[in-house]
Formats: C-alpha cells, sequence, structure tokens
C-alpha cells in the first residue's frame, strides 16, 4: 500500500492527523481512514508538522469537532478545509 | 465445510497472539522464566531494597546500597507527620514496593522505631525475607553498618534463587502512557489495547488509570466497565477528582497543564482528544472488573483493572508498582524517558521522529502503523514479545540508561 500522509481514525472526523515529517502546503495527500482502510485525496494549504491536524471539511465557527467519531472542541475561527487545525484555532468545552 | 472451518480457525487466532498460537501448535502454554516468591507470586527481577520510611533515612539507604554492590536503594521526598488517607498510601505503596514480587528480600531505615516496624510488618507478610533499622539512638553510622551487615545476607542469599517456567497467566502487566501526541492514539495505545485483548481472556492481570486524564472521555471509560456497580465506582472517582481538584483549582484548559506543552508540540489539542488516545489502551474488548484506589492490590482476580492515580508518569507507575504488576508497558509519542526502580518499563512508540531522534529509550518501535505497513493486531504481537523477553530478563532501554523514577503520590497538604 503507497504511503498515507494523513490518517483519520472515523469516517465521521473532520480532522485527520499528519503522519509524515516536512509536509509542505499544496500536498496532493493521500488520507486513509483506519476504521475501514478506505481512502481519499486532500489539498494541504499549509505546511503542516508531523502529528498535528488537519480539516476535511469546511468548519465554521462555533462547530464541533470530531475526531474518533467524537467531540473533541470547539471551532474559534471558521478553518477552511485543508487547513492546519490546533490550540489557535479550537479549544476544549469543558471551561 | 471444511473452508468454512478453516476461515473461523483462523479469524480465532487472529484475537490471539502469534506467541500464544505458536506455543499451542508446540503442545505447550506460554511461559516467561521468573523467581516465584513465598507468596506464589512471580517477579521477573530479583532486587534487594534498601527502603527509606521518610526523607531523613535516604542518605543511610544510599550508603547501604554504596557499601553492598548490587542493592538498589529508594530514596524519595517523604514520610514525616503526614495523616489521615495521605499517610495510609504512603505506607500502602512502601509496603507494596517491598511486597512487588520484583523484590527478593527488603531493608527498611526509618528516623525511628515505631513506622520502620509498620513498614517491616507490612512486606513481612509475603513471607520474603525483611528486616527494619531506626536511626534514633543509633545514629546514621551504626545503623548503616547494622543494616549493611542484613544487605549483604540478603542479596547473597538471593543470588542464588533460580528463574522457574511459568505461565504467562502468573505476569501482571500494567500500563500508562506519557508525553503522549496524535500518534498514540493511532499506534502506540492501540497497540497495548491489542496486548490486552489477548493476554486478559489469557488470565493475567492488567490496570490502567490516571483519572485526571481520561477527562473528556469518561462517558467511554465508564461505558468499559464490567458491569454498573463498577461503572459508578468509577464515576464515583472521577467525579471527586473533577469536583475537589479540577473545578477547585482550574484556570482553563487544566490551568495550562493539559495538554502539556509537549502534548500540544506533537499535536494535541484539547484534553477531550488526549483522553480518547489514552483510553485507546484498553483495546476493544476488555471490561474492567474493579476499581482500585492508588497503590491498592487488586483482589477480584484475573482481568483488567482501573486505578485511581495521577497522570504524572513516575507516581503512576510507583502506584501499580506498590499494587503488584511486574511489568508495565508505556506508550509515548515525543518521548517520555521514565522508568522505575523495581519494574521494568517497556517504551512503544508510532512517532517516527521519536523513533529518529531518541532512539535508545525505544523499546517497540510501531511506527510501521503510521505508514500502514504494520497492523495493529502485528503491533500488539510485537509489544507481547517483548514482554516475555523483557520477563524473562532482557533489559528494558529505561534500566540500561538508569531510569529509577520512584515517586510518592502526595494527595493533600498533610504534615
Amino acid at each position: 500500500m503507497e504511503t498515507p500522509q494523513l490518517l483519520v481514525h472515523d469516517k465521521k472526523d473532520s480532522v485527520g492527523v499528519v503522519v509524515v515529517e516536512g509536509l509542505k502546503a499544496g500536498t496532493d495527500m493521500l488520507c486513509v481512514v483506519t476504521a475501514d482502510n478506505s481512502s481519499f485525496k486532500l489539498k494541504s494549504r499549509m505546511d503542516v508538522p508531523i502529528g498535528h491536524k488537519v480539516a476535511l471539511v469546511d468548519i465554521k465557527k462555533g462547530d464541533t469537532i470530531w475526531k474518533y467519531g467524537q467531540d473533541i472542541g470547539i471551532a474559534k475561527a471558521k478553518i477552511r478545509k485543508g487547513e492546519h487545525l490546533h490550540v489557535h484555532n479550537v479549544k476544549t468545552k469543558r471551561w | 465445510m471444511a473452508r468454512k472451518n478453516q476461515k473461523t480457525k483462523r479469524k480465532a487466532e487472529a484475537k490471539q497472539s502469534m506467541a500464544v498460537v505458536q506455543a499451542k501448535k508446540n503442545g505447550q502454554s506460554p511461559s516467561f522464566w521468573g523467581w516465584r516468591r513465598e507468596n506464589d507470586r512471580v517477579g521477573v527481577r530479583n532486587h534487594v531494597v534498601i527502603l527509606p520510611l521518610d526523607d531523613l533515612s535516604n542518605a543511610a539507604c544510599e550508603a547501604v546500597a554504596n557499601n553492598i554492590k548490587g542493592t538498589l536503594a529508594l530514596p524519595h521526598a517523604y514520610g514525616r507527620l503526614q495523616f489521615g488517607e495521605d499517610l495510609e498510601l504512603l505506607f500502602r505503596t512502601l509496603i507494596g514496593t517491598g511486597a512487588n514480587p520484583n523484590v527478593a528480600a527488603v531493608v527498611v531505615i526509618g528516623i525511628e522505631d515505631q513506622w520502620t516496624k509498620r513498614v517491616v510488618d507490612g512486606i513481612k507478610k509475603t513471607g520474603k525475607p525483611v528486616v527494619g533499622f531506626g536511626i534514633e539512638g543509633n545514629g546514621d553510622l551504626m545503623t548503616i553498618a547494622k543494616a549493611s551487615r542484613a544487605a549483604k545476607d540478603f542479596l547473597q542469599w538471593a543470588s542464588e534463587l533460580h528463574r522457574e517456567q511459568c505461565d504467562l497467566s502468573e505476569l501482571w502487566v500494567s500500563t500508562k502512557c506519557g508525553e503522549s501526541d496524535t500518534t498514540t492514539g493511532l499506534a502506540s495505545c492501540p497497540s497495548v489495547g491489542n496486548m490486552y485483548d489477548k493476554l486478559i481472556p489469557l488470565g493475567i492481570y492488567g490496570v490502567f488509570g490516571e483519572t485526571s486524564e481520561i477527562t473528556g472521555g469518561e462517558h467511554l471509560a465508564k461505558a468499559r466497565a464490567a458491569n454498573k456497580r463498577v461503572g459508578e465506582k468509577w464515576m464515583k472517582v472521577w467525579q471527586a477528582y473533577e469536583n475537589e481538584v479540577i473545578q477547585a483549582h482550574k484556570t482553563n484548559d487544566l490551568s495550562d497543564s493539559q495538554p502539556t506543552k509537549g502534548n500540544i508540540a506533537g499535536g494535541l489539542t484539547t484534553i477531550e482528544e488526549k483522553a480518547l488516545g489514552n483510553l485507546e489502551k484498553i483495546g476493544r474488548e476488555c471490561k474492567y472488573i474493579d476499581v482500585l484506589a492508588p497503590a491498592e492490590t487488586p483482589r477480584n482476580g484475573p482481568g483488567l483493572y482501573y486505578m485511581d492515580t495521577s497522570s504524572a508518569a513516575a507516581e503512576c507507575v510507583t502506584l501499580m508498582a506498590a499494587a503488584g504488576y511486574a511489568v508495565h508497558t508505556f506508550p509515548t509519542g515525543q518521548g517520555n524517558v521514565i522508568g522505575n526502580p523495581i519494574v521494568p518499563v517497556i517504551k512503544i512508540t508510532g512517532n517516527p521522529r521519536t523513533v529518529r531522534t531518541m532512539s535508545e529509550h525505544v523499546d517497540v518501535d510501531v511506527s510501521g502503523i503510521l505508514r500502514r505497513d504494520m497492523t495493529i493486531p502485528q503491533a500488539g504481537d510485537a509489544l507481547i514479545e517483548m514482554i516475555v523477553r523483557t520477563a524473562n530478563g532482557r533489559l528494558t532501554a529505561a534500566e540500561a540508561l538508569g531510569h529509577r523514577e520512584y515517586v510518592m503520590t502526595k494527595l493533600y497538604r498533610s504534615a
């Protein structure tokens, strides 16, 4: 199997994880959903470090972020598909 | 029909470890070589420990360990003026450490005789050799001389004990992850989960904990209890931490502490995301059968347990070792370097950068999962193989590098 650049836990997720070092903006990423081994392509809009997340869909401010098929927090700003998603634009709903 | 049977058999085998399947094919049950102790528990190391009751006794213990080569002093920071559950936890941790089957014999040194005797008496219940010395009225030098003679006798006695072949079901395996990142949830934690899914049905004891770090995944943790009563017991423990600690002291996102700076650098954004990755360690099928207090020995037979622990690595591993666990599995993403003085800590990572930059700390490399050239069941098998090799005597990276973090959990401002 070709080496993926992005892994997604669950079909329901709105984010995936970069699993290669030195990912550059504009990369046409091979994305694999680990739950069922399905795959799709997604263009990265930014340089994103290994382990960091990329939005799989356009996300509005206030939207819930899904990973593992679960709620992991809320968008603090608009996040476009293919953009880096982290502490600058997502936070916990807990406090 | 034959084909169908074969398919069913293959499916059943996929749920088992390759080591187990292979052993059964050879007509054997899977095993390891360990030291059977007086109370029938099996250890995988043969330490003679010089155990201080309190901070004041560290110097004498270290002097004894320096005199008698091959013994192990366990200095720590507490033991004076504590009271209530905080004091009980100190005793449980000290006695549990001495009682752990990886320990052959113990010399206890305390500033005074009475609490020293309480630790000695607690360890003595296992039947292993243990003796205590009080410093007051003797001074450090006399105490060190007497304790060194006892330590020498214990060490020479322990050096003649032999390993024997033991069934894999006699192994107690704990887990806790550290310096997590998004790769731990994808690779190293599910590898541990797969190991538990395969070994818990064989009859081993397992344990996971980290009460604060399950925040965000508490609904999932509760659902993994073996029954409603255990689930309610778990929820009570988590809710107490939420009310008494988090809500009482929080600022934002667990006071700029959770996720840690290392977690955030590794790509983890929220405590919920961290919790979901953490819970991958209990696999797909295991259910925990009881909820343990910190350092409490499980008493409901083989199976997976939850322990109410600190989420700090050294505190957590110390508590699990004190409960009697003999091997620890430690998934890490960014490269936590922790070890424990009496329990081998096996490091598993799926982060290829950590494998490249910190290889001396890695025992099991599961980064192939991210490249999709290793499956999680294969990673689980690789971990089981490393657990058996470690139990048989292979030193872990943390042991080779001298990581001996022994850290007491302090519950509140007693003393």
